[in-house]
């Protein structure tokens, strides 16, 4: 009875979600207040409905209801319950639903959060994003119905989650992701909604900025997420694989940060207006193409085996009607490119300008190495698998200038700056001191790691190191203009911080690619109880192996005993697990995390006489780069309560 | 008449049609069944294969923990009695075997006397077959399900992965490109 109640909840919302996609609209073109205000109610009802379509989904999930084919096909009996809520998404129709979920908990959000819009445009930002809603309730409904009964042949246990996936990681990575990606649907809205009225002024931008923002963050800590799953789950010590699913989350990301800077510029100076909404049309709909390649099965061949080829149709039109859509009215409306830009070359347009350039390239670099595999095979000119070399050898020299600039940027001022002279000797001590530290930590990991001076981790150190201490500097000089530092740190506008912490976790997320990239050692050995090994510095002695049962799995796990000179600086221990449910065998790393170096240990295979496989990894720096993730994240979020978005009055930056 | 600039603006309509028609092109083929997604990138490649310690299909009471590749190419398969295109593409493997290409296989997930029986009658190409009954190797070779088939270099160095079946048109363009030494 209760997933049918589901089922009819979801079916419920359709026509909500078409009454919200047309009612407003209409009314804010006819000039109907009363027909303008129904959109905040068809917001909630369409909100209330799909709760309780995943209210009703989750149940069947934690009560083991296997008639429903969904319940039998992705989870059993014997998962402990945290492990049967992720169940619910971590399948394609289980997923989905929770998109439309988060795209109507945003929609209600904006219904209710935007009481100072203007009523005409809060009409239609709301309609834009019933529309999309109805794109993915239709697909939903036809083509990947979760609440589908196995009535025919019942099963008595279900096939159960893959054992990869179980894991806390893997919980609540999707909603982070999915918040992100669903998010910019906002920007999205607001810039067809724009279009729509042909006013695109500062206006949209502002009120687009904190939506855009607290999305991105959103999206940061989703892929911060995943990669710190697959670098402690997978067992192999990798954190980024430049594989297609990666990419697709990666590219709404980059159009996300090149939006934020833009909607920057358009809101204070009112430039970039086409760019701007253009890279709002971008972000989402490069979030709805990451859809497309996951789910339709143009990519996953596992999923390709088992998918119906009418769902990657289905999608294929929804995008050509949303994206193309979306263009076709952005080619149409959107103010002509002028070229009487006013501001010099040292303005912070300018800057943001080269900003937005440098991303836009870094987004094109991804999207052709995540579909020219594709092209090339769909016009038969054979297959190519383009991989990590490829993305390296692009994204060094892209993102290091990034990095220089971002320490000039913010001494340089809107229209023209005219302080650059006093921002010069900063400049050269900031690059002093990023020479010297860079140049003396280079010398000491090479030395701590027994290898050659290393130019890429020098040039590394040094460009964000550089961003450090010259964006360090810059709050300094700012803070001293008020009376006493500390007053003038407290003084500094919360955006300002934002900022500075953003920026900085770029540098420090810098510093652990660069170095773990450059450093890191890994040894695959055979050993027998009390054998050792030394890796970067550490000796590692297996010194016990211990069987032991789990709640649903039996384990081994060994004692690693890590050295340093004399001193026991940790005993990992690693696990290999096998669970009984899946008959499966997984590998637990064991981790002795570090600011400056992570030691990480993987049980492999039992070998003969009692020996056992083991893989060592040291990576230095490694947890810098999800320190630098959440901080960015941290940003955006900080951003967000600048105090100048609460205030209904326009206020004067 | 439209300006220039104007014109401009339509730039990402036009990059977006493109796109959308290669897309389409994409699902017709799939639909079809002329285009198989199988070029799924693997952790593995350009790595060795990872550490195991495993029986041999024929003799339960072996330990294996490496393969012997004599300074030749191999593919190593993953296959079962269980799965269907397996057995699609056993006619294959016995014909690639003729010629004398090394296969290794790597029965997955399997009833081991049901596999033997497999290869009594649908005739044996295999140089050795793993028996990888809970999924251990498989599952740390990042196997998605069978068949699939790992290209291992003279040196054992995991050069390209396919995933589904290999038959005449895969090996012709998409394994003999590798160049390698069979």
């Amino acid at each position: 009875m209760i997933p049918e109640i589901g089922h009819f909840a979801l079916l419920l919302c359709l026509p909500i979600a078409i009454f919200l996609a047309s009612i407003p609209l209409l009314g804010a073109i006819l000039g109907r207040p009363l027909w303008m205000r129904l959109g905040p109610l068809l917001a909630l009802g369409q909100w209330l409905f799909l709760l309780l379509a995943f209210i009703c989904l989750t149940h069947s999930f934690l009560t083991d209801d296997f008639t429903v084919k969904l319940v039998a096909m992705h989870s059993n009996s014997a998962l402990p319950w945290y492990f049967k809520l992720s169940a619910v998404w971590g399948n394609h129709e289980g997923s989905l639903l929770l998109w439309v979920f988060i795209l109507a908990s945003w929609t209600l959000a904006v219904a209710y959060a935007s009481q100072s819009l203007p009523l005409d445009m809060r009409a239609r930002v709301l309609a834009v994003l019933g529309m999309i809603s109805i794109g993915f309730l239709l697909f939903i409904i036809f083509t990947s119905n979760p609440f589908e009964r196995l009535l025919l042949n019942p099963v008595a246990d279900g096939n159960d989650l893959n054992p990869l996936l179980q894991d806390f990681g893997l919980i609540i990575h999707p909603p982070m992701l999915y918040i992100g990606y669903v998010g910019f649907s906002v920007a999205f809205a607001f810039a067809i909604a724009a279009l729509m009225t042909g006013n695109l002024d500062a206006a949209w931008a502002r009120w687009s900025r904190p939506w855009t923002n607290i999305a991105w963050a959103f999206l940061t800590i989703g892929i911060a997420l995943g990669s710190w799953w697959a670098y402690y789950e997978l067992g192999w010590g990798g954190w980024w694989f430049w594989d297609p699913v990666e990419n697709a989350s990666f590219m709404p990301w980059l159009a996300g940060t090149a939006l934020i800077h833009s909607l920057a510029a358009t809101e204070k100076r009112g430039v970039f207006r086409s760019w701007t909404v253009l890279l709002a049309i971008l972000a989402f709909s490069l979030s709805l193409l990451g859809t497309f390649l996951v789910r339709s099965g143009i990519l996953v061949s596992v999923h390709a085996f088992a998918s119906d080829p009418t769902r990657g149709l289905f999608i294929l039109a929804f995008l050509v009607l949303v994206i193309g859509g979306s263009l076709l009215l952005y080619a149409v409306k959107a103010p002509a490119i002028r070229s009487n830009a006013k501001f010099g070359l040292l303005s912070r347009e300018n800057f943001l300008l080269v900003n937005n350039i440098l991303l836009a390239i870094a987004l094109s670099v991804v999207l052709l190495g995540t579909l020219f595999p594709l092209a090339s095979s769909a016009l038969n000119l054979g297959s190519y698998s383009v991989g990590p070399p490829y993305f390296n050898a692009m994204f060094v020299p892209l993102s290091l200038p990034m990095i220089v600039l971002m320490g000039i940027a913010p001494y340089i001022s809107w229209k023209r700056s005219n302080k650059i002279s006093a921002a010069i000797p900063k400049w050269l001590i900031a690059a002093f001191v990023a020479l010297l530290l860079a140049g003396l930590a280079t010398l000491s990991l090479s030395n701590q790691y027994q290898q050659d001076f290393n130019w890429l981790a020098f040039i590394t150190l040094v460009v964000s190191l550089w961003l450090i201490t010259s964006t360090a500097l810059h709050m300094l000089s700012k803070a001293k203009h008020q009376q006493g530092l500390l007053t003038g740190f407290k003084r500094l506008s919360v955006s300002y911080w934002a900022m500075v912490i953003a920026h900085t976790g770029i540098a420090v997320a810098a510093i652990g690619i660069g170095l773990t990239s450059v450093y890191e050692q890994q040894k695959d050995v055979r050993m027998l109880l009390g054998d050792d090994i030394s890796v970067s510095g550490y000796r590692y002695q297996l010194t016990a192996i211990n069987t032991f049962e789990g709640p649903n799995f039996s384990g081994t796990r060994g004692d690693i005993t890590v050295f340093d000179g004399d001193t026991v600086i940790t005993v990992l221990q690693p696990e290999k697990r096998f669970y009984y449910a899946a008959r499966n065998v997984m590998t637990e790393a064991a981790i002795d995390p570090g600011l400056t170096r992570d030691l990480y240990v993987a049980l492999g295979e039992e070998l003969e006489e009692g020996a056992w496989a083991v893989r060592v990894h040291v990576k230095p720096f490694v947890r810098c780069i999800w320190l630098g993730a959440l901080m960015m994240a941290f940003g955006g979020f900080l951003a967000v309560t600048d105090k100048r978005y609460r205030s209904k009055r326009m206020l004067n930056a | 008449m439209l300006s220039s600039s104007r014109i401009k603006l339509f730039i990402p309509l036009v990059v977006f049609a493109l796109l959308a028609l290669v897309f389409l092109q994409l699902e017709k083929r799939m639909i079809s069944g002329d285009y198989d997604p199988s070029m799924l990138p693997s952790a593995l490649i350009g790595k060795p294969l990872p550490e195991f310690n495993l029986a041999t299909l024929d003799n339960p009471n072996t330990v294996i923990t490496s393969i012997n590749l004599n300074n030749k190419a191999a593919l190593l398969n993953v296959w079962a009695t269980w799965c269907v295109s397996c057995r699609v593409e056993h006619a294959y493997l016995n014909t690639l075997a003729e010629k004398g290409i090394t296969i290794f296989g790597l029965n997955y997930k399997d009833d081991q006397q049901k596999a033997n029986q497999w290869l009594t009658r649908l005739g044996n190409p295999y140089e050795l077959n793993l028996f990888d009954v809970n999924g251990k190797l498989g599952l740390n070779m990042g196997v998605y399900g069978a068949p699939e088939t790992y290209v291992l270099d003279a040196n054992g160095i995991v050069r390209y992965r396919h995933v589904g079946v290999v038959d005449e048109k895969v090996w012709q363009s998409k394994i003999l490109p590798l160049g390698l030494n069979w």
